[in-house]
């Protein structure tokens, strides 16, 4: 195959993989909820109920959408494509192999940082548009959050490019041909994987939210596919971010025997699995503990980290230094 | 944090748990007898009418679901005309139950008895009436109430003395 034709190909796939993936991640988490509170979940609409998401899908295609005549309308628009748009285009930089990657930026790690951040938009424009005091304060409060968390999800990642010396996500997998970064960097795992979750905005940190105390928060007068895209916006998040702790601490698409892309899918399907389970067993915090928590405690926590993974790199390599 | 995680074991460990679901169509609850479900009339065990059509049921009913017309037989016997309960009002209460005075209108463990059209949930008497005693299988009002009906006379009812002559009681 011709060089564009390959990446036009690859990069078709990695859009259709990641939409397939997390539409059936609906299905998942039902299920997987289910089965840890004693239940079965969705079962019955086709073989092992995996059928629900077509259900689901005609479902929300078919509902009205809706915009309230009150709602600033072309940023009401605007907001759920957002979400959808950075959170696609930070799978660009993910390597799935060694060969299968939409574009190999020697920025990679950046690249992904920064759609994040971006990601923050649609939250605050959908609370914003929508002219709702409950979707405005559920906007408000993540912006706060995704702000505070970004802070340390970058610091926490440091650690694991003076290891590898580079940001470039391929060479950072390859650097984890000896030792998974998950053994020397575990403080800067625990750390990414709670920022990752808040970035997500899912239980335990789901303040923007907040069922019991904001309605739906910042998608409360969203519905039709537009509330449908901020759905699929938060499953794909949650695909990229388990990705994405793959990709920098368990060795990406590294493992003996299976194909190369069986082991990267795996490993992030357990990730999946490990974000369900966080949801099934754990309460939601107060806004002001989340708040707390994130600059009191993880912040410190990430800068000594990165001091100690400095020093150490210092001591082995003085030659870097 | 170790609390964390042990909290993360132990719900993981809830996928190898029995499930508490009851998959409805093919399992079904086990219901008890004296569940209250849809209602129907009994008869004795000599096989006759055991309701009396005295209205209690149709009086003590909450929603007014039961609509009854009394008649009487050439033997004596009222039973109703027509006996109608109207199960798209029903609430299953059972006060019809505690109010019959010879255990005719009973409710059964049995709640599959939905519709697509309204009307057919409108049931009469020879869908309510069953061909057997229910739960009261040797009670049989008329052997011992003391009515007067066609082959029981006065005084022949179980347990129940001759009738006293009050011309005999004279000094």
């Amino acid at each position: 195959m011709t060089e564009p034709a390959r990446s036009i190909a690859i990069l078709i796939g990695v859009l259709l993989v990641a939409l397939t993936i997390s539409a059936f991640l609906i299905w998942l988490e039902r299920r997987l909820l289910a089965l840890w509170q004693d239940r079965y979940g969705p079962n019955r609409t086709g073989p092992f109920g995996l059928l629900q998401v077509l259900a689901d899908m005609i479902k929300i295609f078919t509902k009205e959408d809706w915009i309230p005549p009150f709602a600033d309308k072309p940023v009401f628009v605007l907001a759920p494509t957002i979400i959808m748009v950075t959170v696609l285009l930070s799978f660009a930089v993910i390597p799935f192999t060694s060969v299968i990657q939409v574009v190999n930026l020697n920025i990679g790690l950046l690249f992904f940082l920064g759609m994040s951040s971006l990601g923050v938009y649609s939250v605050v424009l959908g609370g914003w548009s929508s002219n709702n005091k409950y979707s405005l304060l559920a906007s408000l409060r993540a912006a706060a959050q995704m702000l505070s968390y970004e802070v340390f999800m970058g610091l926490s990642l440091m650690g694991v490019v003076l290891i590898a010396g580079s940001f470039d996500l391929r060479q950072i997998v390859l650097a984890q041909r000896h030792l998974w970064f998950c053994i020397p960097e575990l403080f800067g795992l625990v750390i990414f994987l709670i920022a990752g979750i808040a970035e997500t905005r899912r239980l335990p940190f789901d303040l923007p939210e907040a069922e019991s105390e904001l309605v739906a928060g910042f998608h409360a007068e969203y519905s039709g596919m537009k509330f449908g895209m901020f759905f699929v916006g938060e499953y794909l998040g949650i695909t990229l971010i388990s990705a994405m702790i793959v990709t920098l601490f368990f060795g990406g698409w590294l493992g003996p025997g299976l194909p190369p892309i069986v082991w990267f899918l795996l490993k992030t399907f357990c990730f999946i699995c490990f974000f369900i389970l966080l949801r099934a067993s754990l309460p939601r915090p107060r806004f002001d503990q989340l708040m707390g928590y994130g600059w009191k405690v993880l912040l410190p926590l990430s800068l000594l980290n990165l001091l100690i993974t400095g020093a150490v790199a210092l001591a082995l390599h003085p030659s870097k230094g | 944090m170790l609390s964390l995680l042990k909290t993360f074991w132990y719900v993981f460990l809830h996928l190898f748990r029995k499930r508490e679901t009851i998959q409805y169509p093919e399992e079904k609850v086990p219901l008890p007898p004296r569940y209250r479900g849809r209602i129907i009339l009994s008869r004795d065990p000599d096989g006759g009418e055991r309701c009396v059509a005295c209205y209690l049921c149709a009086v003590v009913c909450p929603v007014a679901c039961i609509a009854l017309q009394a008649t009487e037989d050439e033997s004596g016997r009222r039973y109703p005309e027509f006996f109608r309960i109207n199960f798209s009002r029903c609430i299953f209460c059972g006060f019809c139950e505690e109010a019959c005075p010879t255990y005719a209108i009973q409710l059964t463990p049995d709640l599959q008895m939905s519709e697509y059209r309204r009307p057919n949930l409108v049931y009469e008497k020879e869908d309510l009436l069953i061909s057997g005693p229910g739960k009261y299988p040797d009670y049989n009002f008329y052997r011992v109430a003391g009515l007067k009906i066609a082959g029981k006379d006065k005084g022949q009812a179980e347990q129940e003395q001759p009738p006293v002559d009050l011309r005999s009681l004279l000094p």
